[in-house]
């Protein structure tokens, strides 16, 4: 289904479980197929922040990558149509998204400012007008919605059917909850970030790893002055996963969250980190001795965040690329 | 072992208010002894005390009652006169102690009613006929305060059949002799003379150049009922909803939402958009004559705290309780004139009502309702008679991000004070227009303090 839009661009696919799987890959397509055998054999000890039976291990793929941009979509993620019945193309919008700027240092209330139609309305400084990088675009989705367990379990037959005919830039010092459903990025400004974290097998805890990574690459990209925009495109998300199962993975989640969100939303970085990886390194600290005493977990996960940045650079080595530089 | 005596009726009658407590609008008749039997021993310790049964049980004005809340239990920015009701921030995960369960126990939105609304209208032109006309199905149902700009002179024609107030020249004269009241109420800024003469609740205002839109199912829009919906169902400032307003039917929080955020807090500011002629600045329009705004984006979104905005006069609505006093005609540009793009006195008072709503733990949203506005100026003519305003955003907005208020800022009016004395300070020797609009904003308080205290809003008809 994807073919007419994915078809011009490389892929990388990420094999999760067992590898003696074979999958099945239709003709016509540029291709590199991971599976955990060669995350072992490339990572060696450091494939152990790759997660094993769980979607975070796709940011293997991020790392692996020689690419400046990077799109992700879940494997139950299709194709939606806009109000008009045409089919979007969310990789065109994403890289729209990526290619013009953020605007987080003031709100525009007509959202996307470079949008056709659209443009900073009054009282908007002109020296902001330039707008800032856009590190992240966030995609969103029709049908199913990304909604918690607890909310499944309450609200079933819930779905989303508003299309909202918008892109905006998330404002500097705001969080938010990133779903790696349907996520761009551009590599280059922010991909040591997008670390997915320890999940699945062996861990405590599930369906977090988008979180986690949203809120690291958040707090950097406000460090750094970068952007991160929410919107369109909107992708098909067909299948709804089991909210009892979601539960279990999401459980600790649910209550660690209460601390995790206060811990980013004070995080701060020196301004002596000025890359990407100086400021993953640091927050690692700060998780450590911060989240080290909600759960062993987080000293662990922060050893993690260490283990995934010495990977990133021994398979990228730098090429003297400056902060923003790109 | 003789059997427990039964029940007595009154003791049935105050465990059924307690089961009902949350469909209650009104306390005050009950007797003291059984009110506070069911505020202490039944409502706390049940744990349904939540911010709308707090809010009933202060309203009865009992003294006991108000005594234990000031003892135990902490208010966050909550203010104490004879007719205004706490506000209570509901449970944050940035305070500790869990003033609230997380339970949702009210159904999140507050019912308002036609009376506590007030449309106030700034009429720059004189014949309001069509715009009343074309109006007249979503506003007739409302009080509406009309004022006329005091620079215009032809008579107001404004057509019956609506429940109206109107305010002229004389009145607005008449109200500053008597208060030595140093503003100017003209243009676009007579509006504020409506809010400061309206007794209700909520204020809901649109320029008298806007009809109403139609959405993308080409069904008119009721922008005072989005208004109202918008105010009355929570915000939520503390973190993004990539879902937009979680409270709206269709849609939810999405995961990775702390719980302990989503009870939201009070909305006070509803920031609409337009169809047809966009807010431009007159630079913009002047460059693109022919861009319109023709994208109906489906969403209300609450504005993260701490991220400002140009806040837009032309198609407003707030809670006039909360955040009245920081709506004021403070920063006249020298060549304001009777087109938006020739005034900035909304984009300022909107900064400081921002500021003022991020340090009380207000909410602000920004999206629908849409209006239609009409065509009307030539942006280069305004380009060449005041441009300067737009070049004093590069230095407002660097100053409003900076602000810090002090936690002893309890009230709209003590934050407003507050912010007055930093303009004075910080930005009085910038630009004298910073200095007259720290001076007004002085002297709307000390109206404003006036004029409540006479009258204070006015119960719900």
């Amino acid at each position: 289904m994807w073919r007419p839009f994915f078809q011009p661009y490389h892929l990388i696919i990420v094999q999760d479980g067992d590898p003696s799987k074979k999958i099945n890959v239709p003709e016509g397509f540029d291709y590199e197929l991971y599976n955990r055998n060669d995350i072992n054999r490339i990572l060696g000890p450091k494939a152990s922040c790759i997660s094993f039976k769980d979607s975070a291990c796709r940011c293997f793929g991020y790392m692996v990558s020689k690419k400046k941009y990077i799109f992700t979509i879940d494997d139950d993620c299709f194709v939606a149509k806009d109000p008009s019945g045409k089919e979007i193309n969310a990789l065109a919008q994403h890289i729209k998204n990526l290619l013009s700027p953020s605007t987080p240092f003031f709100f525009n209330t007509l959202y996307d400012p470079y949008r056709e139609g659209a443009d900073f309305v009054r009282g908007y400084p002109f020296s902001l007008r330039e707008g800032a990088p856009t590190a992240v675009s966030h995609g969103l989705w029709l049908n199913i919605p990304d909604y918690d367990a607890p909310t499944q379990l309450v609200k079933p037959s819930e779905r989303n059917t508003r299309f909202v005919d918008a892109v905006l830039t998330i404002p500097k010092k705001t969080l938010f909850p990133m779903c790696g459903m349907n996520l761009a990025f551009n590599r280059e400004l922010i991909g040591p970030a997008m670390y997915f974290g320890l999940m699945g097998d062996g861990q405590p805890i599930g369906r977090y790893d988008d979180m986690w990574a949203g809120w690291c690459v958040k707090v950097i990209c406000d460090h750094l002055g970068w952007g991160v925009k929410t919107g369109l495109p909107y992708i098909w998300h067909s299948k709804a996963s089991n909210p009892f199962v979601n539960l279990k993975k999401e459980y600790k989640g649910i209550f660690w969250q209460e601390e995790l969100i206060p811990f980013f939303q004070a995080a701060v970085l020196p301004k002596e980190c000025e890359t990407v990886q100086q400021c993953y390194i640091e927050l690692s600290k700060q998780v450590k001795e911060k989240l080290g005493g909600l759960d062993p977990y987080f000293t662990k996960l922060s050893e993690a965040m260490v283990t995934w940045i010495e990977a990133w650079d021994e398979l990228n080595p730098s090429k003297g690329l400056a902060n923003g530089g790109a | 072992m003789s059997p427990p005596p039964p029940p007595s009726l009154l003791s049935l009658a105050i465990h059924s208010a307690l089961l009902n407590i949350s469909r209650f609008s009104d306390l005050s008749s009950l007797p003291d002894p059984v009110l506070l039997e069911l505020f202490e021993q039944k409502t706390l310790r049940a744990g349904k005390l939540t911010e709308k049964v707090l809010k009933l049980f202060m309203a009865t004005g009992n003294d006991e009652i108000l005594l234990f809340i000031e003892k135990n239990i902490q208010l966050i920015g909550a203010q104490r006169s004879s007719n205004y009701i706490g506000r209570v921030r509901c449970c944050c995960v940035f305070e500790r102690e869990c003033l609230f369960g997380p339970e949702r126990e009210y159904k999140m939105s507050y019912t308002v009613k036609d009376g506590e609304v007030d449309i106030v209208i700034a009429a720059l032109h004189s014949d309001l006929t069509s715009f009343m006309e074309e109006w007249r199905p979503i506003f007739s149902r409302f009080h509406i305060i009309i004022v006329k700009d005091p620079d215009l002179t032809d008579n107001l024609k404004i057509p019956s059949g609506f429940n109206v107030n109107v305010y002229t020249k004389s009145e607005i004269d008449r109200f500053v002799a008597s208060t030595g009241a140093k503003l100017h109420f003209s243009g676009y800024s007579c509006r504020y003379f409506g809010y400061l003469m309206s007794r209700k609740k909520y204020i809901i205002s649109v320029d008298d150049d806007c009809v109403p839109a139609r959405d993308d199912k080409d069904l008119v829009i009721d922008a005072a009922a989005q208004h109202i919906t918008n105010l009355s169902t929570p915000a939520t400032p503390f973190f993004f909803n990539t879902l937009y307003d979680p409270f709206r039917p269709g849609t939810d929080f999405v995961r990775g939402y702390p719980f302990s955020l989503r009870n939201g807090v009070t909305c006070a500011l509803s920031c609409g958009l337009w169809l047809n002629l966009a807010d431009f600045d007159a630079p913009t329009q002047s460059l693109k004559p022919n861009a319109r705004s023709s994208r109906y984006v489906d969403a209300v979104l609450t504005v993260p705290t701490q991220a400002l905005l140009p806040v837009s006069g032309v198609n407003i609505a707030f809670d006039r309780d909360l955040i009245g006093p920081s709506l004021f005609p403070a920063l006249r540009l020298a060549g304001e004139g009777k087109l938006r793009w020739e005034t900035m006195e909304d984009i300022w008072c909107g900064m400081c009502a921002k500021v003022v709503c991020d340090h009380l733990g207000h909410g602000v949203k920004s999206g629908l309702p849409y209006v239609w506005r009409k065509e009307g100026g030539d942006a280069v003519e305004s380009l060449r008679k005041e441009w300067e305003g737009v070049k004093l955003m590069e230095e407002v907005l660097p100053f409003f991000q900076s602000v810090r208020l002090p936690r002893s800022a309890v009230t709209a009016e003590d934050c407003v004070l507050e912010i007055a004395g930093m303009v004075k300070e910080r930005l009085g020797s910038v630009n004298p227009m910073f200095g007259s609009a720290a001076d007004r904003m002085l002297e709307w308080i000390r109206l404003w303090k006036a004029v409540t205290s006479e009258s204070p809003t006015s119960k719900a008809v």
